[in-house]
């Protein structure tokens, strides 16, 4: 695991310009968001692939449905908040109805706007698309899984979501990571426990997991990357009925996000202990990143805490 | 174009208004359909469908072909009308209008019904997909022409005027805004509802769109403005069409109870003679 400290919206621009590099029909229009999305890449090297309609993400939305109408493989880039609220009948009706091909990157997703408070913190965005039929939703966790989702965002036939985040974190993965839309990756099998996340907050789980195992807990890790499609079911089903010990850790509501997405495949199936780790149907506030998710349970300390009380 | 060509549109016109009322008859009141909004807008469809637009019933998705986005969905009874005339859609498919199972949607679905380039209904939206779409042609180096109907109600949304700037910024000369100017919204008058929409004219011009402004059911009128649009070389451009809603039909023109109502047998009939169809 290296050690090196880069965005996940970065990441997202690179694989842009690199599909645009590749020769593929992709076009990105930003709302003021160029530079802090990192179409500017694009933008510097194919300027015919990138437009901006200013501070007008309703007009930035229903652009891509136009492109995409036409063909092209449609990016928007602005921040999750904006792409999920302020567009979502734009995305809805224009472009999830009709199955239409735009790729919406949803900056600063999460608690990752923190600095910014509520106007900027998305914790309702997961479950806002969710329940929007033919929407694909994604959070990816690290800079070389964001880098494959886009890519494969970019190829899926239809609409897609991906939730990305504002610093630089860690990288988790490499170049290796095995990634496809709808499959859950099983990082670790378990004796004890499953935690299943999405999103930047996976970094916390992986911390987590190994100072359980150092304690005699084991912990399984499993990444539910695409909130929807949700596939290969077995994968998640098959460790939950194994620990009968569940806890769901996302950056979200506990309504709407992955722990209803979890909880809704394990209904029925017997007795689970289930605990939903996220924001109790609350607003966040200002902090850093890191403050706020020690604030709302979410840092390895409070995942690591969670489960002793239920072991 | 010729007195003779002229005529000949003028004679499509008044199949498109047949059909509507044909329509808002069958639907019934169950499902009652918006017979104003489109009866005002049939000429313009007529004159785009049977003379200006390039579109080709047997490739209805030629990639060159020339977009209509009608934003002013809920006039969708004319678009039907005029698509069944082109022969996009069967006697059949016509009568399935707000049907289940049917493919006519209560509102236009570009996925469901051939010749429908953009799905619409939720006013406000049609000039920003219609921005994309002109985009589109430019990066393809191809010359079609995007079309798009607005209610003059609906240049209330503000999505209206961010597209207006976004067109004016790309320099979009393939876009045409046409907007049907009838006066009247669901509830009122446009100029009660929202008097400071005036002067309209003038908003298109500040937004620096190149302005035409025309009685949209004078044929000779609509033609010229669609020609002088096509070859606008610069600018995108809204076409300002004066209308009357429920043209044609005299107890429809001007009463905004048919905004949304169904005919009866009884006005179906008086409607059909006053139009003059067969």
């Amino acid at each position: 695991m290296s050690a090196k400290m880069r965005s996940t919206r970065e990441a997202a621009g690179e694989a842009i310009l690199e599909l645009a590099r590749e020769g593929a029909d992709v076009v990105a229009i930003s709302a003021d968001t160029s530079k802090s999305m990192y179409i500017d890449l694009l933008t510097g090297e194919y300027p015919e692939r990138s437009f901006d309609t200013g501070i007008a993400e309703q007009s930035m939305m229903m652009m891509a449905a136009g492109l995409a109408s036409t063909g092209k493989i449609a990016f928007v880039a602005s921040y999750s908040v904006f792409t999920s609220m302020r567009c979502c009948e734009q995305i809805r009706t224009f472009i999830a109805y009709p199955g239409l091909n735009v790729k919406i990157i949803a900056g600063i997703g999460g608690l990752s706007a923190g600095i910014e408070g509520v106007t900027h913190i998305a914790t309702e965005d997961l479950g806002i698309m969710r329940c929007i039929a033919n929407m694909a939703v994604i959070a990816p966790s690290d800079y070389y899984s964001t880098k494959i989702a886009v890519r494969a965002a970019a190829k899926y036939c239809g609409p897609v979501y991906i939730r990305v985040g504002r610093d630089p974190s860690e990288d988790l993965f490499d170049e290796k990571y095995q990634f496809e839309i709808g499959k859950p990756v099983l990082h670790k099998s378990g004796k004890d426990v499953t935690i299943l996340a999405c999103g930047l907050v996976l970094a916390e789980v992986f911390k987590a997991e190994r100072i359980l195992e150092s304690e005699g807990i084991d912990a399984g890790v499993i990444e539910v990357h695409s909130i929807k499609p949700l596939k290969n079911t077995e994968i998640i089903l098959n460790e939950v009925l194994k620990t009968k010990r569940v806890v769901t850790v996302e950056e979200h509501n506990v309504i709407g996000g992955l722990g209803s997405v979890v909880s809704e495949l394990i209904c029925g199936k017997g007795y689970i202990q289930f605990e939903k780790l996220g924001l109790n149907d609350c607003f966040a506030q200002s902090g850093t990143p890191y403050e706020l998710l020690c604030r709302y349970n979410l840092d390895a300390a409070s995942i690591i805490k969670t489960i002793k009380n239920i072991i | 174009m010729t007195p003779i060509e002229i005529d000949t549109l003028k004679k499509k016109a008044v199949e498109i208004r047949k059909h509507i009322v044909e329509m808002c008859y069958t639907v019934g009141p169950e499902r009652k359909a918006h017979p104003g909004s489109a009866l005002s807008i049939a000429d313009i469809l007529a004159a785009l469908y049977f003379k200006e637009m390039n579109i080709d019933v047997n490739h209805p998705d030629k990639a060159d072909r020339d977009r209509l986005i009608l934003s002013k969905g809920h006039a969708c009874p004319a678009l039907y009308s005029v698509l069944y005339l082109k022969g996009f859609l069967t006697r059949d498919e016509l009568s399935s209008f707000r049907k289940i199972n049917g493919i006519l949607q209560g509102h236009p679905d570009m996925k469901g019904t051939p010749g429908v380039d953009m799905t619409a209904g939720s006013l406000g939206h049609g000039l920003a997909a219609g921005v994309g779409m002109s985009i589109a042609a430019k990066m393809d180096k191809r010359d079609y022409c995007v079309y798009v109907i607005l209610g003059d109600g609906e240049c209330q949304e503000g999505l209206i005027w961010e597209s207006a700037l976004v067109a004016s910024k790309y320099n979009l000369k393939n876009l045409v805004a046409i907007i049907d100017k009838n006066g009247w919204q669901s509830c009122d008058k446009v100029q009660n509802t929202m008097p400071s929409l005036e002067p309209f004219v003038q908003k298109w011009i500040s937004f620096n769109w190149n302005v035409i402004e025309i009685d949209g059911h004078n044929m000779e009128d609509i033609v010229s403005a669609l020609c002088l649009a096509r070859n606008h070389n610069a600018r995108p451009t809204a076409i300002i069409a004066h209308t009357v809603k429920g043209k044609g039909v005299s107890f429809m023109e001007n009463d905004n109870s048919w905004h949304q109502k169904a005919l009866t047998l009884c006005q179906y009939e008086q409607a059909v003679k006053e139009i003059g169809g067969a």
